[in-house]
């Protein structure tokens, strides 16, 4: 039994950032795996929903003429997972969402919800935040485009200012032609898991030996997932060896702000950023054309 | 759509919730904020679906909506509203199990029976889109549903054969 006082269903974009202007105190719900979890252990109380699941212009997976792809918030992960523009263009993507809950939660849960929920633990959110997503917000005001690196304010927060919605993902081609990636997600069971640590690397290589821009990105590094800037930068320009990779392995943890949890501690977080960004950078690498780095 | 004010005990505010189960058309009145797997079990005495966890983790409360695989205790009822659920009870015809339940039960799948209902479930949805499956396949098909008795290899096998034997069209 849910602790809800109030259920509103919009249809429109525009219905729904109407309804939430005129009552602040409205939650927006979509597949409701974090929220009604919320409702259940008693965080959320006498809830008042505002159901977005029903407008239409927030599904889908499109792919425009300019090459940017649209991802509707309330695609679900199996709707990632199997959609065809994700699959051949940005990969990386399905495969973090394959990694995510069990099927159930899968057909259920929407992307759009994972982001706004705002965890570092959200595994789309080291893929996004490799590929530089943009995120279209839309409230009574108006529209505004943010990037997702500044998207995320701090653990569970969010730039989602009083009213507004998540409308539209959208990846730019600069940030996928030509670029391959990797996502390894750390966790005790394979499923069903919350990652100990997330880790997307995208690489672009330059005849076959030179980075030409490799990205890193983190869950559960720290208090909001991240890039890593010291490392991004390291690697530019410089050839592809044992050497170089384990250097921007050991960079990389520069830009953690770690911290013990019952899950793992601090060091072994750590270890891990330097050991699963190496090994997710030499399969990256491999993905985009270069050559097999033992 | 607004459905109004509506009481957070049980029993204060009620409402009608009109779907179809199990290929019949239901209408029934409960709490407002009800989850499905409630509505099923406690309103309309479909006790098959079983509550493990109630938060999502463990899969014994997997239905069909819509032909889809959810957990129903994450599901409010109204989210149902004007759908089509499947529960273990719509599996059978007559005194005919369905070949999962059959082959659960030939290969020793079901050991204290709790996960069983949404096992059969989770690989209902599996089969009615990919009726080959490989072991793999099932593995993952079936990776949102805990058992704490079986140790999953009689259930991986005995979805093989249901897949077998539905081949054959048997
Ligand atoms: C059993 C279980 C396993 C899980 N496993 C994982 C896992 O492995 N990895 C993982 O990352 N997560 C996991 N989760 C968490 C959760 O399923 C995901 O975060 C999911 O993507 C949330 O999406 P939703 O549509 O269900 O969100 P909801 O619960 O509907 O919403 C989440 C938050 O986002 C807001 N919101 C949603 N959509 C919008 C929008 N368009 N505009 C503005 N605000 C919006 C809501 O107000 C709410 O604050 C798991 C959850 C459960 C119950
Ligand atoms: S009872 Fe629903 S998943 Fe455990
Ligand atoms: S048979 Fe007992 S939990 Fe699976």
């Amino acid at each position: 039994m849910y602790d809800i006082k109030a259920y509103f269903e919009a249809e429109t974009i525009d219905e729904a950032t109407r309804l939430l202007a005129d009552n602040p105190n409205l939650i927006v719900i979509a597949g409701g795996t974090d929220v009604l979890i919320k409702i259940h252990h008693g965080k959320i109380q006498k809830a008042e929903l505002l159901s977005i699941r029903k407008i239409k212009s927030l599904e889908g997976i499109r792919k425009l003429e300019d090459g940017r792809i649209i991802i509707g918030p309330l695609s679900t992960f199996t709707q990632i997972i199997n959609d065809p523009v994700i699959k051949e263009n940005i990969p990386i993507l399905a495969e973090a969402a394959l990694s995510m809950g069990g099927p159930q939660i899968r057909n259920v849960a929407t992307i759009g919800g994972n982001i706004c929920n705002g965890a570092t633990s959200a595994d789309s959110a080291p893929s996004l935040f490799v590929l530089n997503a943009e995120l279209k917000l839309k409230g009574q005001q108006g529209e505004r485009i943010v990037p997702i690196q500044d998207f995320y304010l701090g653990p569970g927060r969010v730039d989602l200012k009083p009213g507004e919605i998540l409308t539209e993902i959208i990846i730019s081609p600069e940030n996928y032609i030509g670029y391959a990636g990797h996502y390894i997600k750390f966790s005790a069971r394979k499923a069903m898991d919350i990652a100990i640590l997330g880790v997307a690397v995208l690489c672009k290589i330059k005849e076959g030996t030179i980075f030409e821009d490799v990205r890193i990105g983190l869950g559960v590094a720290g208090p909001t997932p991240l890039r890593c800037p010291e490392a991004e930068a390291y690697a530019k320009g410089k050839s592809v060896s044992a050497q170089v990779i384990a250097e921007i392995g050991r960079l990389a943890v520069k830009s953690t702000k770690a911290r013990t949890s019952w899950r793992a501690s601090k060091e072994y977080r750590e270890h891990l950023v330097e050991e699963l960004t190496q090994r997710a950078l030499k399969a990256a690498i491999v993905k985009a054309g270069g050559e097999e780095i033992a | 759509m607004f459905w109004g004010f509506l009481g957070r005990r049980e029993g204060s505010l009620l409402r009608q919730f009109r779907l179809k189960v199990n290929g019949k058309e239901v209408q029934v009145e409960a709490p407002a904020g009800i989850t499905l797997l409630k509505l099923l079990r406690d309103y309309l005495g479909l006790t098959g679906t079983k509550e493990g966890c109630g938060e999502g983790e463990c899969g014994a409360c997997t239905v069909l909506l819509d032909g889809v695989a959810v957990v129903s205790c994450l599901l409010p009822a109204a989210k149902a509203e004007g759908r089509e659920v499947t529960t273990i009870e719509g599996l059978a015809q007559g005194e005919k199990l369905h070949p999962l339940q059959e082959a659960f039960i030939s290969e020793g799948a079901v050991q204290c029976g709790f996960c069983t209902p949404g096992m059969i479930l989770s690989a209902k949805a599996l089969l009615d889109n990919n009726p080959r499956p490989t072991k793999d396949e099932i593995r993952e098909a079936l990776s949102g549903n805990l058992c704490r008795c079986t140790g999953y290899s009689q259930i991986v096998r005995a979805v093989e054969k249901a897949a077998e034997v539905m081949a054959r069209g048997e």
